[in-house]
């Protein structure tokens, strides 16, 4: 009897977190863009200097 | 090395080059406006952005100072910023050109280019981008004309759609709520469904409490809206639909929460959990569908926000509402008048098209009144306004009663109207039944009662028309027919008549094909440019904009004949440019179209060739329409007589000259000869004639294009599709009444047990979803089967 108790908190504890964590997310709008994060990540941070044109280029055809 | 054959792409935009003109280092642009984004690009340090995708620019157009200067006007200024201090401030713009990756990297690098920027983020999905920004440093301005000049220009609109946003998700959060009950307590339900031993009898009081505590949130939060309706039908003495679902609901929870105080029973709660859940999803899949295109927009973002008012010999930015009678503004070319004015300059021309349907613009002189809504061609002018704009003639047409024009739903009068029988008939079959069994067996009195309101409340029947044309909507949206909401399924369904607008609706909008068969020198097509600039006929101007020289030449004589041509002197060469018997040619030219000669000395020199070319695979669509294509009403001429008669089936009526009020009166007589009528139009000069008629679909290249008072916007090149569009709204609502008749079958059935005791609650609130969801899906399926006809 106890035990089931016990499960039954946690499992309804644990139901609750997931709840409370959705509620969280869809509040702090990760919901509302789906597709820029994903393009975002791929991003290199690079240095500013003056870049060869050709290299460009050629990087691009391939 | 580069192959100088691969070049001939422009590097910004990828349309093709014609010359090497506008040429930096090795990198060719296709016109200048390219060329411009791209040294503003470079000198950023940005030229990253044509590293992630190749030729990610759209083509640029030549943008102007001082375009974006009225946002920096305080009221303005207050509505756009999300937040605004001394040295921080958040603004989130529309962006409607965002289409790619590079788009994004660019975008999210404004800081580059502009020191005052802290951060910008995109929303790809929204087109938006959200800038952080120094407004000591920078202005809202300064960022928007930095958008424009990246070939991003930004959309402003007042409006702020955050309210209906709000919404969406706390509909979510209701639903969320709802699924999470519904999920732990059917968990909690099992042992009740699998029977529990007698020893085990306090386990399952505590499970059926649990499940109370579960469920008061999803009857207090989630099922509000509910209840809520309810009232406010019981207030104003209609019950619609939402009365038999509530009160079932209030059934289903009044009768669990006795059973499970006075320890008679674990109650109904997994089935009051699930139907608030599957209930709440079908209304989010409608909030869903409507949310593809959010247009009907206030009309006042037609005109330009702010203008530009002279005093005290500055010109300084102020919003439309705050003009006075009295003030002084300056309009540039193609901005449109905002307020009933009188011109203070010499000349100006004013294109009507946009109030009268006219396209040729009109001539006014000093002292003349201009109406609000004209667009002025040409040099900028001064007016003096002679009435506030909330009660000028514009608005007065824009207020018509026709633009308010309601319509009610007919699937929605048929659930209304049996709701309404409905309930007061599940009441006296509850009624009788609690009755019957209370003399009969008082015991089971409870149990009946419950399964009959719970079984008779007729959830798929409200679940069956938005999951039907819902999904339809979307079929359509995907194929480039946006419907400003679900209703206008069902009034496609019915449509007997189509009319057809014929300039931007059956003809391509922009630019139409202008040859010149002949031979002029650079300098006589500048004086041919020069001349046809000021003459106000719509041939002058479609032949003066497809001449690429500049204008030059001194004229020393000008005259313009109507219906004739122009005459003028330059340079002491005669020129003529007009129809054939005006210039004086004798000889035959088989092309079609219509023809604008040019003649210099008396030497006929050869024509424009002015055709306005039809959209792709129109002509099949109208004749599989056939019958039900029903007119063209064109504001222009009758140049186009003979290519619309060949263009159209003969059971159509062909008429030109039409003024707006013209089309709208066409469409009033053929409403009241019992006809439901579609006008297909540009938006622009037939609004009224759209709003009139029973669905008005405004047919746009670009969906940014914003069209007032129509039903729907359809893409340009999805027009061939229309017959099919009208076929597949047809299908649906044949698929809705399918719909109805499982919806009503199983209510009848499940009634006919709950009545004579054979139905426990539990097995009918298990019925209940299971209804819906096989009315859900069968609607959605069937829509998705027949609308692959389409592709």
């Amino acid at each position: 009897m106890l035990i089931v108790i016990l499960l039954i908190s946690i499992s309804l504890s644990i139901a609750l977190l997931f709840l409370g964590l959705f509620l969280w997310s869809m509040k702090s709008g990760q919901y509302e863009d789906t597709y820029t994060p994903s393009v975002r990540i791929l991003f290199d941070e690079k240095k500013e200097k003056s870049r060869d044109p050709d290299k460009n280029q050629d990087r691009k055809k391939v | 090395m580069i192959n100088t054959t691969e070049k001939t792409e422009c590097y910004h935009c990828g349309q093709a080059c014609s010359d090497d003109t506008f040429r930096v280092d090795d990198k060719m642009f296709c016109c200048y406006g390219c060329k411009v984004v791209y040294g503003i690009i470079n000198d950023s340090n940005l030229c990253e952005y044509y590293d992630i995708e190749s030729h990610p620019g759209l083509n640029a157009k030549n943008y102007r100072k001082g375009e974006f200067d009225y946002l920096d006007e305080e009221k303005l200024r207050k509505k756009l910023l999300e937040f605004d201090s001394d040295d921080f401030a958040r603004t989130r713009l529309n962006v409607p050109a965002i289409h790619c990756s590079s788009c994004i990297w660019l975008l999210e690098n404004l800081q580059k280019a502009d020191k005052g920027v802290y951060k910008s983020e995109v929303n790809f999905n929204r087109k938006q981008v959200t800038i952080d920004f120094n407004p000591a440093k920078t202005s809202l301005s300064a960022l928007a004309e930095l958008l424009d000049a990246l070939g991003y220009p930004p959309r402003v609109t007042i409006d702020n759609p955050e309210s209906k946003k709000k919404q969406a998700s706390n509909l979510v959060t209701k639903l969320a709520i709802a699924g999470f009950a519904f999920g732990n307590v059917m968990l909690f339900s099992f042992p009740e469904y699998l029977g529990l031993d007698p020893k085990d009898q306090s386990l399952g009081r505590l499970f059926s409490w649990l499940n109370l505590a579960l469920a008061i949130p999803v009857i207090v939060y989630s099922a509000s809206g509910y209840f809520t309706s309810a009232l406010k039908s019981f207030r104003q003495k209609q019950l619609n639909i939402d009365v038999p679902i509530a009160l079932g609901l209030l059934a289903l929870f009044l009768r669990s929460s006795y059973d499970i105080v006075t320890h008679t029973g674990p109650g109904y709660l997994d089935s009051l959990t699930g139907l608030v859940f599957f209930l709440l999803i079908g209304r989010w899949f409608q909030g869903r569908t409507y949310e593809t295109l959010a247009f009907e927009r206030d009309f006042k973002s037609f005109f330009p926000l702010a203008v530009q008012r002279v005093k005290d010999d500055r010109v300084i930015s102020t919003v439309i509402f705050d003009l006075k009678k009295g003030d002084r503004i300056r309009v540039r070319n193609f901005e449109i008048v905002p307020a009933d004015s009188i011109l203070i300059d010499k000349v100006a021309f004013i294109d009507y098209s946009f109030v009268t349907g006219e396209s040729r613009p009109v001539k006014a002189a000093a002292g003349d009144l201009i109406y609000a809504g004209g667009k002025l061609i040409g040099q900028p002018v001064n007016l003096i306004v002679e009435k506030e704009t909330s009660q000028s003639h514009l608005t007065s047409l824009w207020n018509s009663d026709v633009f308010r024009k309601k319509y009610e739903s007919r699937y929605r009068k048929i659930i209304d109207r049996s709701a309404r029988i409905f309930t007061w008939i599940v009441l006296g079959i509850a009624a009788i039944t609690a009755v019957y069994w209370y003399f009969y067996s008082p015991k089971e009195m409870w149990l009946v009662l419950t399964s009959v309101l719970m079984v008779a409340c007729p959830c798929a029947l409200a679940l069956a028309a938005p999951f039907t044309y819902g999904s339809m909507m979307r079929v359509f949206g995907r194929h480039g027919f946006y419907l400003k909401n679900s209703d206008v399924v069902e009034r496609l369904s019915v449509i007997d008549l189509v009319v057809f607008d014929k300039t931007g609706t059956v003809t391509h909008g922009q630019a139409p094909q202008v040859l010149f068969e002949g031979e002029l020198s650079k300098e006589e097509l500048s004086a041919v440019k020069l001349l046809t600039g000021f003459s106000t006929h719509p041939l002058s101007s479609i032949v003066n904009r497809s001449i690429t020289e500049d204008p030059s030449g001194t004229v020393t004589h000008f005259e313009e004949k109507p219906g004739k041509g122009i005459e003028a002197t330059i340079d002491h060469r005669e020129y003529r440019i007009g129809s054939a018997e005006f210039i004086g040619f004798r000889g035959y030219i088989k092309s079609t179209g219509t023809k604008v000669f040019v003649s210099i000395n008396g030497e006929v020199k050869g024509h424009f060739l002015v055709k306005a070319a039809v959209r792709n695979y129109v002509k099949a669509m109208l004749h599989r329409l056939g019958e039900r294509c029903n007119a063209l009403l064109s504001g222009d001429g009758n140049t186009d007589l003979e290519a619309m008669k060949g263009l159209f089936p003969s059971s159509a009526q062909l008429k030109f000259d039409q003024r707006p009020i013209d089309k709208m009166e066409y469409i009033r007589d053929q409403q009241a000869k019992e006809q439901k009528v579609l006008m297909v139009g540009d938006g622009l000069n037939d609004a009224g004639a759209l709003k009139q008629a029973d669905v008005g679909i405004a047919v746009t290249d670009d969906t940014g294009l914003f069209t007032p008072g129509c039903d729907a916007i359809l893409q340009g090149e999805q027009l061939r599709h229309l017959d099919r569009f009208l076929s597949l709204a047809k299908s649906s609502s044949r698929i809705l009444k399918i719909a109805f008749t499982i919806s009503f079958t199983y209510n009848a059935v499940a009634l006919s047990f709950a009545v004579t005791g054979n139905l426990t609650p539990l097995v009918a609130a298990i019925l209940m979803p299971v209804s819906s969801i096989s009315v859900v899906g069968f609607s959605t399926i069937a829509v998705n089967l027949v609308s692959r006809k389409l592709c």
